[in-house]
């Protein structure tokens, strides 16, 4: 690991001062990203910001039926806040299904979003990566490439984000908070990640100084009846292959609301728009469900090893509607 | 190196004194911001018993407490882990008496190398205390993050068991 300075942030105002006055300062929060990819010459920070001093680990129920969850709330605790199992049970069982019970102890919910790809041509330093090294081309197009998305895909990039509890925050309308030089910023979830486009270095719309104080999600009786489903080459501590964030609303056999986001398969955490408006307003079955998934699924590209994760998001999504219709949570 | 603003409490990159408390002792140790927990552990304070499995939170070889949390000490800074209190596997028996979970280890033969074993136990001790030790089910899901290359799960699950029953079935 490249040598290093360390400071600790006395509150928000000493974070951002602190992390301004280098070119090379990065926040440290649970250090799960952070630290692995400094040893792994993958991230380049010079000084470290350690903000776990800061009075943001809060993880509230609101009024309007809504979260409160602090930046460094860390995974474990918001997976089991009571609030959250009941109010948003997706969102805990994304939390609970990810990583390990340590790193959960550990990682923070705004570190998880900053989270990186696990793509392994970015964690290995060399390989071509326009992620790590613009310009270096992109090594998954014509290698070993299963676990990389397709959906929101470039010719510049084809890494997956990584996230899971991303995808619940994305499907119930997040908003990520965050606070910097000028001033306050609000960020809806899903803008909170950029496709990769001809710039897939550019990841998040907020500067390296700016800090994430916290995300709110809005009241979405809805969620009541969320699932999380993860499918993964092994049973558990393993990243998804494809995972859905469903949540489902049915009048008289009619859909009348809907959420359905799908990890694993895109550059983002992906918002499936098009089913959840394909789905609202027609019959509430599976040939309807078949049907929505298709139709998100349409303009996926799949590569040599990856093709199968077109298939497989969408019975995902089939899955987890029909799990949330009847009332199964996992 | 950053041009960071000559503050006082800006730290490095040379060796820093770093007092850390550790199975319920101060200790001070000299390192540099950029040394993990575990190397401060293994290489600064011969305090060997935490293993180094990957260096990158895949393995649980590292499982520590931190203000009685199991968390990954190769993936935390000895720097941040300064005023913060650190169990390691050598903190666990009461003098000559091992841990309960230590004796189950044993009895229960649930290690063929044993390098993944104190990671196992100081997990093990959590699980139970969480309360996530009802099922075997639950047992794997929640002892995941602690790999054994030598596939000693079933052995590990039952010193876990003996553990949790003797306990009262308190688990
Ligand atoms: C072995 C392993 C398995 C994993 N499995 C999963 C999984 O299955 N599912 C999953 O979702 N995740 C998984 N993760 C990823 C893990 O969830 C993230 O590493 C973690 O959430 C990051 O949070 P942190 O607090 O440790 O962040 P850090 O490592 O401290 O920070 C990460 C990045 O975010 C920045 N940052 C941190 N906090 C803020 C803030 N408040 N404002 C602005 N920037 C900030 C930092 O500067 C850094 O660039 C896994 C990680 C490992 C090592
Ligand atoms: S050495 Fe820390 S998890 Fe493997
Ligand atoms: S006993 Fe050998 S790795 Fe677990």
């Amino acid at each position: 690991m490249r040598p290093l300075t360390y400071s600790r942030a006395r509150d928000v105002d000493d974070a951002l001062a602190l992390v301004a006055a280098g070119p090379d300062s990065a926040f440290l929060a649970g250090g799960t990203t952070e630290v692995d990819l400094l040893r792994a010459g993958v991230s380049r920070s010079g000084h470290l910001v350690d903000i776990n001093d800061l009075p943001l680990t809060a993880v509230e129920d609101r009024p309007d039926g809504g979260l409160h969850i602090g930046a460094l709330a860390r995974m474990n605790d918001v997976a089991r806040a009571p609030g959250v199992v009941h109010r948003f049970p997706a969102i805990s069982r994304a939390l609970l299904q990810g990583a390990s019970e340590q790193l959960r102890n550990m990682a923070s919910l705004g570190g998880n979003l900053c989270q990186r790809t696990r793509c392994p041509y970015l964690r290995d330093g060399v390989s071509a990566c326009n992620k790590r090294e613009p310009g270096t081309g992109c090594a998954a197009l014509d290698g070993p490439n299963r676990g990389h998305a397709v959906l929101g895909t470039s010719d510049h990039c084809i890494a997956t984000h990584p996230s899971d509890v991303a995808v619940a925050l994305v499907a119930f309308d997040a908003v990520v908070h965050t606070v910097g030089a000028a001033g306050a910023r609000a960020i809806a979830a899903d803008d909170f990640f950029l496709l990769p486009g001809e710039t897939p270095e550019i990841e998040h719309p907020i500067g390296r100084d700016e800090l994430i104080v916290g995300i709110d999600v809005p009241g979405t009786p809805i969620a009541r009846n969320s699932v999380y489903l993860k499918f993964r080459d092994r049973q558990s501590y393993e990243f998804a292959l494809v995972s859905v964030a469903a949540a489902i609303e049915v009048d008289a056999g009619i859909v009348t609301d809907v959420r359905l986001a799908l990890g694993g398969v895109g550059t983002k955490p992906w918002r499936a728009w098009r089913a959840e408006a394909a789905l609202v307003g027609g019959p509430a079955t599976e040939a309807a469900f078949r049907r929505a998934a298709a139709v998100e699924l349409a303009d996926a590209v799949g590569r040599e090893q990856n093709a199968f994760k077109i298939e497989l998001a969408q019975r995902a999504a089939v899955r987890g509607l029909n799990q949330s219709l009847k009332g199964i949570r996992s | 190196m950053s041009t960071t603003e000559s503050r006082q409490d800006i730290r490095g990159p040379h060796c820093v004194p770093v007092t850390v408390e550790i199975n319920g002792r101060g200790r001070v140790v000299d390192v540099e911001p950029r040394v993990s927990l575990l190397d401060a552990l293994r290489e600064h304070l011969g305090l060997t018993g935490t293993k180094k499995g990957c260096d990158q939170g895949t393995c649980g070889a590292c499982t520590v407490w931190v203000d009685g949390r199991r968390v990954l000490a190769c993936l935390t800074l000895a720097a941040a882990a300064a005023g913060h209190e650190v169990t390691t596997i050598e903190g666990l028996a009461d003098g000559d008496e091992l841990h309960p979970m230590q004796r189950a280890f044993l009895e229960n033969d649930a290690f063929q190398c044993g390098y993944c074993t104190p990671g196992q136990i100081m997990s093990a001790v959590k699980l139970i205390e969480e309360g996530n030790a009802t099922t075997d089910e639950d047992i794997s899901e929640f002892m995941s993050g602690n790999i054994c290359r030598c596939a000693a799960y079933p052995n590990i699950r039952a010193a876990v068991r003996q553990v949790r029953d003797a306990a009262g079935g308190a688990a």
